[in-house]
């Protein structure tokens, strides 16, 4: 049986955690919300970009430049794993490296070979227990602040740097795609070769497309030129999706966490009452007792 | 009010631009041209540069662009650039020193990869500062 000092310091030290959790959540919760209104406003050039590619795809025959149509080979397989730097965000990093390990187990065994790249310092460490041969390079506070298109830049530099240097023949991002605080989706998505996604062509095909359009320099150069650039937008939109989700894993876990602090409180305000009681009644008894003893 | 095109400035973090104007210049990879309402469907990828933005006769905004794609269409034109700055904001100076140490980089690169990066930064530097002495001049 705990003493009531006991019992009064676990009840302020749980009060304590509680008031942390409950101001992180809201601080996720800020931070989702600029995370959200940052993937609204790059929307625009990712739609624009779809539109003109889809535009160009159409008129450019024999499969297009190499990031493309591929090397024609399906040996070499890159993951892009992207994680949080930070921990308590709930399953979302653990979900990510699931997925990430499966991916890699699945190659394995088909024969391929896999090279990683991590970004966030979570992904980092918890695949590189089991895999570090495999990691060509990590990345770590990346859009600590806020996230920067050049830090995806950079990324996708290094991406296309190991494409021209036939470094691998596939590349594909894991990343959590954002759905609702509650509801992130793990996503692996394919980057090298790419393909322009069936929605958006038919809607293009609909839409203005019908127009002719000239091209200068033409059709190869510009498609040459505009898909790095796409791939750059992927990977940005990769770490948008990411960093939007990892802040809303983590509103949920710290709003479960301050709800489970505040149960624990009730229950322990509860043992502590009833300790009191219990030794109020003792004493009385012995006085009482004592007392009759006269 | 004369016609209008639709113009849109697009970075990947924000939407920078969007207002109807009567004409935009553009540095494209192989010459200026020019978007005037109804111009036929057009694809072109850009160059270092600078866009002047016209509403009637005056240039309203002059922005710099270090590259990027334009798609003209007869009521529309959007231009999509990673780094775009208003001409106005650039720092002469600090652009100069830019210039400088660029050129340097260019030199003591040994490596061919790294060289064509350097060259391909002043390149972007070079058009800066260009983009200012005309604006200078003009």
């Amino acid at each position: 049986m705990p003493s009531l000092k006991d019992l009064r310091n676990r009840i302020t030290s749980v009060k304590a955690t509680q008031k942390i959790t409950s101001a992180m959540k809201l601080v996720a919760a800020s931070k989702l919300r600029r995370a959200q209104e940052q993937a609204e406003a790059g929307r625009p050039y990712a739609e624009r970009m779809a539109r003109m590619l889809s535009s160009l795809a159409q008129g450019v025959e024999g499969g297009g430049p190499r990031l493309m149509a591929g090397t024609g080979k399906d040996d070499v397989h890159l993951l892009l794993v992207v994680t949080s730097d930070r921990g308590l965000c709930g399953a979302f990093n653990a979900s990510i490296v699931r997925e990430a390990r499966r991916q890699i187990q699945r190659l394995l065994s088909e024969g391929k070979t896999v090279k990683l790249l991590t970004v966030g310092r979570k992904g980092r460490d918890l695949l590189r227990r089991d895999y570090s041969a495999l990691m060509v390079q990590s990345w770590e506070d990346v859009g600590r602040r806020r996230l920067a298109f050049s830090e995806a830049q950079t990324v996708a530099e290094r991406i296309l740097d190991l494409f021209e240097a036939g470094e691998f023949d596939v590349a594909s991002i894991v990343y959590n795609r954002f759905r609702s605080a509650i509801a992130q989706i793990v996503t692996v998505q394919q980057v090298i070769p790419f393909s322009i996604p069936e929605s958006s062509q038919q809607a293009a095909d609909a839409d203005e497309l019908k127009a002719l359009y000239e091209f200068e320099p033409n059709e190869e150069e510009i498609l040459a030129d505009l898909l790095p650039r796409n791939l750059s937008i992927q990977v940005y939109r990769s770490l948008l999706e990411s960093a939007a989700s990892e802040q809303g894993a983590r509103m949920t876990a710290m709003d479960n966490a301050t709800r489970n602090a505040g149960d624990m409180i009730g229950r322990l305000t509860l043992t502590y009452n009833r300790t009191r009681q219990a030794n109020i009644t003792k004493e009385l008894i012995e006085i009482i007792s004592g007392a009759e003893a006269v | 009010m004369a016609e209008t095109t639709e113009f849109e400035l697009v970075s990947p973090e924000r939407l920078l631009l969007s207002r109807p104007v009567t004409m935009v210049i553009m540095p494209g990879s192989e010459g200026y041209f020019g978007a005037q309402p109804g111009h036929a469907p057009f694809i072109a990828t850009l160059r270092p540069g600078v866009i002047d933005v016209y509403e009637g006769d005056r240039i309203a905004d002059r922005i710099f662009v270090a590259g990027g794609v334009a798609e003209v269409t007869e009521a529309r034109c959007t231009v999509l650039a990673e780094d775009a700055v208003a001409v106005a904001d650039l720092d002469r100076a600090k652009v100069e020193q830019q210039v400088r140490d660029l050129t340097e980089d260019v030199g003591d690169a040994k490596e061919e990869a790294d060289r064509r990066v350097a060259e391909a930064k002043l390149a972007v530097a070079r058009a800066k500062l260009e983009a200012l002495t005309g604006e200078a001049a003009a």
